[in-house]
């Protein structure tokens, strides 16, 4: 191949980005807080080979008349993580309200469970609605401010995972250490919003660091994935070269599917369930068409420097299900994408390689 | 019929429990470990497994602990994987009440009990110090006295919001597109001393309505708390005559609060060797103090108590001629033990003479005073003592820690489980899905601002 096979990711949300994707015939709205729900839609991701899935998580209302209420996306995760053997398993976490030390051994424990395909898309969380769930703070700061604290927190969590060394458990039975704590290091980050001491109480993860990723590129090379909202290849390329130097390692475009057989049979799925809820709330561009078009448009993207693309189903299954068993072997028949997984683990399927730690000697 | 017993499995922490340096001892990070132990307690029909929780390393003279496990996994994080491959086993953990909040502590807790299809548990422990607090953003706030009425306050939010939803508040009617039944489903609005927030609870009520609530505590705040809102006990006091006093105890304490005893169970803590015979499990029990206690391990108990620099002593010789110093623990942080020592002096005088009857070295000394094993004997001595515990009222039933990873349980389910179900008072099957089942507690009466 010419050029490098395109990375794929989806993004999960409950019945579909779609606000009316409950209500499709083949919706199963009432499972949507049961565990088989997930793992359905984690090995469908998986026989798609697919190298990644968000599970979306927020602390914002529903609108009437939609979904109401999720569950916490890092349990859902970890819930499904052993029943698959080769996806990245990425979930949502808001870093505004919450505590980095207890994300971080989370997120941590996740790559062990999944063997090393962990993530973690931080996210934060404005307004005093949200703000009064957790009655500390009065929600009014500006996203440069919330931003600003998210770098800081992602900061910390990396810190932690190389608190401890590869190796620190050394199991030393004629000394009687089962540790060399010199091999353990104190954080000790100071910041406006929090500080933390560490050392972490969960050894370095197997990825040694998960992928952090950001659903903007405002966390710079901080994060490795980034997922962009062009609305065209020009847009695509234009937010790119914004970013400059200190754009993460990959580089995605999200697009919200609509896909079906034929493009007018699409257009008319999207005009029924904007017209029962109105248009998807989401920045990304909407796609709607056949996956032979989609593949076009996606191969075309990424000539804008996309290393890859995060499809928002519209509902679930259905477009899911359009992803794996027609966009992707229409993808494969181009070249453009793997026909079986070349890595166990998330940075392996995204050709980045283990960090060395920044503590050790 | 007999009294039933329930047994659960405390996944071993970061104690000298646990003898990492034998052969068998395996990995207290990888998932597998977690895995095997999970499926071998719900092989043997237990009522649930159980993990501890830390915040922060341990602490010796200023440097980190090292000579026990070291590093664990997150309690949620775990529990929730293990659902995935166990079906009916109750998955329990403790989540600190001081350093978390309660939107957030419930909305995981209900998750996991979607994800676990019924099957949580919450040991709700409070902590205070400062030294914990410096991994958190509020750092060390809270003082000492505080600490259980936060928990209570925080439990009690954490139920209004389980209970901000009803059983069938989700509708999900496709044609009419309503999705709830009542448009104000888990809306919340709970002030009190500790907490004042509001907004929309996000997770529809849980098959258990909410988790099983555990408590740990064993002084009299804590012991007042569990009364007032656990449905169960995790306690220490496994032996006999220790676990009946503490026992009537706690179950006199409940009519205050309206509550009948079964409706709080009282599950100590034990540990176990077996053997063929009685002769070889006392053997055994002997070689497993024998590696839990090295020297260096001995030393380092020494001076929790004396809260002294003791590295000087050979742990093979007699108990120092000084005496501890009662001021505050300045060894030793992090660790549960430094506060157990209410009286300093008292303690090392009782330990200085018993040392002196039986003659014993430091070693000897912190081998016998740091706890031998609950159960010792050959399967059917343990099973009699077990079902001689429960039935006369010392507990009702254990929490059970092997000393070994992840294979310490398999020999008590494979021969001391069948004769506790051959006497009639252990399942042979679940009866029931939900944790709630297995443990014959009810389901909670909801509470409502």
């Amino acid at each position: 191949m010419a050029e490098s096979p395109l990375h794929l990711g989806i993004a999960l949300d409950r019945a579909g980005h779609h606000p009316a994707a409950w209500r499709e015939p083949d919706a199963r709205p009432e499972e949507l807080f049961s565990p088989d729900y997930w793992a359905g839609q984690l090995a469908e991701a998986e026989r798609g080979l697919l190298d990644l899935v968000t599970i979306e998580d927020s602390f914002g209302e529903d609108g009437a008349g939609e979904v109401t209420g999720r569950l916490d996306a890092v349990l859902i995760a970890s819930r499904v993580a052993p029943l698959t053997r080769n996806i990245g398993i990425v979930p949502t976490a808001v870093v505004t309200h919450t505590e980095p030390f207890h994300l971080s051994k989370a997120i941590a424990t996740l790559d062990y469970v999944s063997g090393g395909r962990a993530g973690i898309q931080v996210q934060i969380s404005a307004g005093a609605q949200e703000a009064a769930l957790f009655g500390r703070r009065a929600g009014t700061e500006n996203n440069a401010r919330l931003f600003a604290e998210a770098a800081d927190y992602v900061e910390v969590l990396r810190r932690l995972w190389d608190s401890w060394e590869d190796g620190a458990e050394i199991r030393d039975a004629a000394t009687g250490r089962f540790i060399d704590r010199d091999r353990l290091h104190y954080i000790d980050f100071a910041g406006e919003w929090f500080s933390v001491r560490g050392p972490s109480i969960t050894p370095r993860p197997p990825q040694g660091q998960p992928l952090v990723v950001s659903r903007t590129g405002s966390l710079g090379a901080a994060t490795d994935l980034a997922f962009l909202t062009p609305a065209d290849r020009s847009d695509a390329e234009q937010r790119i070269a914004e970013l400059g130097a200190d754009r993460p390692a990959h580089v995605f475009a999200d697009l919200l599917v609509f896909l079906d057989e034929d493009a007018e049979t699409a257009r008319e799925r999207r005009t029924r369930l904007d017209a029962l809820a109105g248009p998807a709330r989401t920045e990304a561009a909407t796609f709607t068409g056949t996956a032979a078009e989609l593949a076009g448009l996606l191969l075309d993207w990424r000539a804008a420097g996309l290393s890859g693309f995060r499809l928002l189903p519209a509902s679930i299954p259905h477009d899911l299900r359009r992803i794996t068993r027609d966009l992707v072997p229409e993808l494969q028949r181009r070249g453009a994408f793997r026909s079986a997984y070349e890595a166990s683990t998330l940075r392996g399927l995204l050709g980045l390689p283990r960090p060395a730690n920044r503590y050790a000697a | 019929m007999p009294k039933q017993i329930h047994l659960a499995a405390h996944f071993p922490g970061v104690n000298n429990t646990t003898v990492w340096s034998d052969p068998a001892s395996g990995s207290h990070i990888e998932f597998d470990s977690f895995a095997r132990f999970a499926k071998t307690a719900e092989r043997a029909k237990f009522d649930f497994l159980f993990l501890a929780e830390g915040l922060r390393l341990r602490e010796h003279h200023g440097r980190i602990h090292d000579l026990d496990v070291v590093g664990r996994p997150d309690t949620f994080t775990v529990l929730a994987a293990l659902a995935a491959v166990t079906e009916r086993l109750g998955l329990a953990g403790t989540i600190n009440s001081t350093f978390n909040e309660p939107y957030e502590v419930a909305r995981q807790f209900a998750s996991l009990d979607h994800l676990s299809a019924g099957r949580a548990a919450w040991n709700v422990v409070t902590s205070w110090d400062a030294f914990t607090g410096e991994n958190f953003r509020r750092g060390g706030y809270l003082p000492y006295e505080q600490r259980y009425a936060r928990a209570e306050l925080f439990l009690r939010t954490t139920w209004e919001l389980f209970d901000s939803w009803r059983d069938g508040d989700v509708l999900a009617d496709k044609e009419s597109g309503r999705f709830l039944r009542r448009p104000d489903a888990g809306a919340f609005a709970h002030t009190d001393e500790q907490f004042e927030i509001s907004g929309r609870f996000p997770v529809p009520r849980g098959p258990q309505g909410r988790p099983v609530i555990f408590q740990a505590g064993d002084s009299e705040q804590g012991r007042e708390f569990a009364a007032a809102t656990a449905d169960a006990i995790f306690s220490r006091h496994g032996e006999f005559a220790q676990g009946k006093a503490f026992y009537a105890d706690v179950k006199a304490r409940l009519a205050n609060y309206g509550r009948r005893p079964e409706q709080l169970l009282i599950l100590p803590a034990a540990t176990f060797a077996l053997g063929d015979t009685d002769a070889e499990a006392r053997e055994l029990a002997h070689e497993v103090r024998l590696a839990q206690v090295s020297g260096a391990t001995a030393i380092h108990f020494l001076e929790q108590l004396w809260n002294r620099d003791l590295s000087g002593y050979d742990p093979e010789g007699p108990l120092p001629a000084i005496d501890p110093d009662p001021g505050e623990p300045k060894i030793s942080k992090g660790s549960a033990a430094t506060r157990r020592f209410t009286d300093r002096l008292e303690t090392a005088r009782q330990w200085r003479e018993l040392a002196e009857a039986k003659g014993f070295s430091i070693r000897e000394l912190i081998i016998e005073v740091t706890g031998r094993q609950s159960f010792i004997g050959s399967p059917g001595t343990v099973a009699a003592e077990i079902d001689r515990s429960v039935q006369a009222d010392a507990s009702d039933g254990f929490i059970l820690v092997p000393h070994l990873t992840p294979g310490g349980l398999d020999e008590f389910a494979d021969k001391v489980v069948p004769l506790l179900q051959e006497r009639g008072v252990f399942r042979t099957e679940y009866q029931g899905t939900t944790l709630r089942e297995h443990l014959g507690i009810d389901a909670p009466v909801a509470v409502r601002s």
